[in-house]
């Protein structure tokens, strides 16, 4: 996993609520064996025709935004444990994903990416689309040490919340692979003691 | 200090703790051919053994042809997936129930057919309707394939503790009413997102009083409204199911595995962070009509009219999708398939639920009617039970075993713009196939509308 590097961005506006991985990676596109070139697919039936014609109206296709984050609706990243949709978001150039709320698994499977999904309040939320969509060249600063989300043309910084072991992870490029297999001691010790063997 | 089910079993799976988070023990492990190869190289990668991959077992379903399974698979990229699959259980040495094994099938429903899920495990998969095996009081959960790896390398995933919600349904379901419907509200109260950050515990009378099938469906959709799991305290119910499986304890073990089971469950004055509770009596026949499955209403209900305001802009994309308007009723709606099948509704249960249904009638001339049963064994139970001769002379087409067009990554697909009622588990945008409109509903209410062709009230067609 590479390092997580502080942001000096734009986002792309995507004000709907509840956006699914389905809608991030739709199934069709699972039958890959590796982890790479699942960008070109992201957000597919939105972003494209069923003749591969982008659809002009689509954010990712819309030339006045651009940058690394993506600001979205609340309860980002709900359904299908896929974890191709944190890869597709990354490999398409993501770093982060700011919205009001995100679904479980895809939260884990951010972090595991190394794409920080950034939690704001409903309120920072609206402001944000509104004032992107007003002004796509606004631009954003995230800061992982700090833990803050800054928008220097409003003089304002938001703190956000990430779980302390998960940052230094980030931050590092770790995963969690060599923290378990570390344990190994201690997982066997456990296994001895279970009281279940069936 | 009093416990809740999901915390007996936490706890008691807790190698150790490291600020904040948990090393928690996973018993089994389930994998299949979509969402493990990448977990595979980068156990390859990093040159690692796994740690017990006698608690792993992989089965292919996503990814598979249901139709001619003994045939070599005719997409390339989605034999290669199953091959892959197949190299790397031979090369790690984990038990496999492929394509043509009398075991294979939909890795939710082979599991507890099998006896391999059991009340008191943790259970994962790469696939978040893992909550299914909750049904039986385990602790089961899908994740990601990061995740898949890290299990495979150390039998342990590093996990905060989830908050605990407990839902009771109280009283007796009425006439037509199944545990489908009965999830299917509880999902539309709470909305999509309502239980993130939660493990559900399902409880009350209607609860208790449902088949293992019935308490799989509900376990099995706990991630539509958001939850990292749900479970059912087990009682003799479960263990009247479990016994004598394949997997399951035998002889002294399975005293033993008695004894530890019947220590599982939330104590009087266990608290949760949220509680709600419903009566039975309020449940009716459930549908969805917008494109997540929280957008649920009654049969005979209507669209909303008025939704919040910051929920305007996705609302009414959701109803531009579907071809419906604010304040619809969908009774007379006329519907061009019907899909049974999936982790929600694909066992013997939900097939015996059709057939006794369409005994003796013909579904509509222009519907497709498909069935897919979960498992090689639903398949081969519903033929000794002449179930497919009543699919067969009814119009039903009974397929063989796969995840199917619940989520389109193989062939079966629902065409753009057609409307399919499904029993699935996802209405999402696509989730059938690029435009396919989704109608979530019970398996009952699937073969009353394949054969009336339209939505209709079914508590006006029951048999």
């Amino acid at each position: 996993m590479e390092k997580f590097q502080t942001l000096h961005t734009t986002g792309r506006p995507l004000p709907l609520e509840n956006i699914d991985t389905d809608q991030i990676i739709p199934a069709r596109f699972l039958k890959a064996t590796t982890r790479e070139g699942f960008g070109e697919n992201l957000f597919c039936d939105w972003r494209y025709n069923a003749d591969v014609s982008p659809k002009p109206e689509f954010v990712l296709n819309d030339p006045r935004y651009t940058g690394s984050v993506l600001v979205a609706g609340k309860n980002f990243g709900c359904g299908s444990s896929r974890e191709h949709a944190a890869w597709a978001l990354y490999d398409a150039g993501f770093r982060t994903i700011i919205s009001s709320y995100f679904a479980d698994i895809f939260r884990g499977n951010a972090l595991n990416t190394g794409l920080l999904p950034l939690q704001v309040s409903d309120e920072v939320l609206a402001r944000l689309l509104a004032a992107i969509e007003a002004n796509p060249q606004l631009e954003l600063v995230v800061d992982l040490p700090s833990q803050t989300l800054a928008v220097p043309a409003w003089g304002e910084t938001f703190s956000f919340a990430i779980d302390g072991y998960k940052k230094e992870c980030l931050i590092n490029g770790y995963d969690d692979i060599d923290f378990l297999v570390n344990q190994k001691s201690a997982i066997e010790a456990f296994e001895k003691q279970r009281a279940w063997t069936w | 200090m009093p416990s809740t089910l999901f915390d007996k079993i936490w706890d008691a799976h807790v190698v150790r703790s490291i600020e904040g988070l948990d090393v928690v023990y996973i018993d089994r492990h389930l994998i299949h051919e979509v969402t493990s190869p990448q977990a595979f190289d980068e156990i390859a990668a990093r040159n690692l053994p796994l740690f017990r991959p006698s608690q792993i077992l992989a089965t292919a379903d996503h990814n598979v042809p249901t139709l001619h399974q003994d045939q070599p698979i005719r997409e390339p990229l989605s034999r290669l997936q199953v091959e892959k699959l197949t190299e790397n259980c031979e090369k790690y040495g984990i038990e496999l129930y492929g394509l043509g094994h009398a075991r294979q099938g939909i890795v939710h429903v082979i599991g507890p057919e099998l006896g391999l899920t059991q009340p008191g495990l943790t259970i994962v998969c790469g696939d978040s309707h893992t909550s299914t095996h909750g049904a039986f009081g385990a602790v089961a959960f899908g994740i990601g394939t990061s995740q898949v790896a890290q299990v495979m390398a150390s039998q342990c995933l590093l996990l905060s503790r989830p908050k605990r919600m407990r839902i009771s349904v109280e009283g007796e379901l009425r006439p037509g009413v199944t545990a489908k419907d009965l999830i299917l509200f509880v999902i539309a109260q709470l909305g999509t997102g309502g239980a993130t950050g939660h493990f559900v515990e399902y409880a009350g009378s209607a609860v208790r009083s449902l088949s293992m099938e019935g308490r799989m469906t509900i376990c099995n959709m706990s991630i539509e409204m958001g939850a990292r799991g749900g479970l059912i305290a087990p009682d003799a119910t479960t263990l009247a199911y479990v016994e004598g499986r394949p997997f399951a304890p035998k002889g002294e073990a399975w005293n033993d595995a008695i004894a530890y089971w019947q220590t599982l469950y939330s104590d009087d004055d266990a608290t949760f962070e949220t509680e709600y509770t419903y009566q039975a009596a309020d449940i009716t026949p459930m549908i969805t009509y917008g494109t997540n499955p929280g957008m649920g209403i009654p049969l005979t209900g209507h669209v909303p009219n008025e939704v919040p305001a910051s929920e305007a802009e996705s609302f009414d994309k959701s109803l531009k999708y579907m071809g419906f308007e604010r304040g619809e009723s969908l009774l007379g709606k006329q519907i061009d398939y019907v899909f049974i099948g999936s982790c929600t509704n694909s066992r013997i249960e939900d097939l015996r639920a059709v057939a006794a249904y369409v005994q003796g009638k013909q579904k509509a001339g222009h519907v497709e009617a498909i069935i897919v049963p979960g498992s090689k064994q639903v398949e081969q139970q519903a033929i000794a039970e002449g179930i497919d001769k009543i699919f067969a002379a009814a119009g039903f087409e009974l397929r063989e075993p796969g995840c199917s067009a619940c989520l389109a990554m193989n062939e079966d697909k629902i065409p753009a713009g057609a409307y399919c009622v499904a029993t699935s588990n996802r209405n999402f945008e696509g989730r059938q196939g690029p435009g396919s409109r989704t109608l979530l509903a019970s398996p009952l209410v699937a073969a009353i509308t394949a054969v009336q062709g339209r939505i209709v009230d079914i508590t006006q067609y029951l048999n």
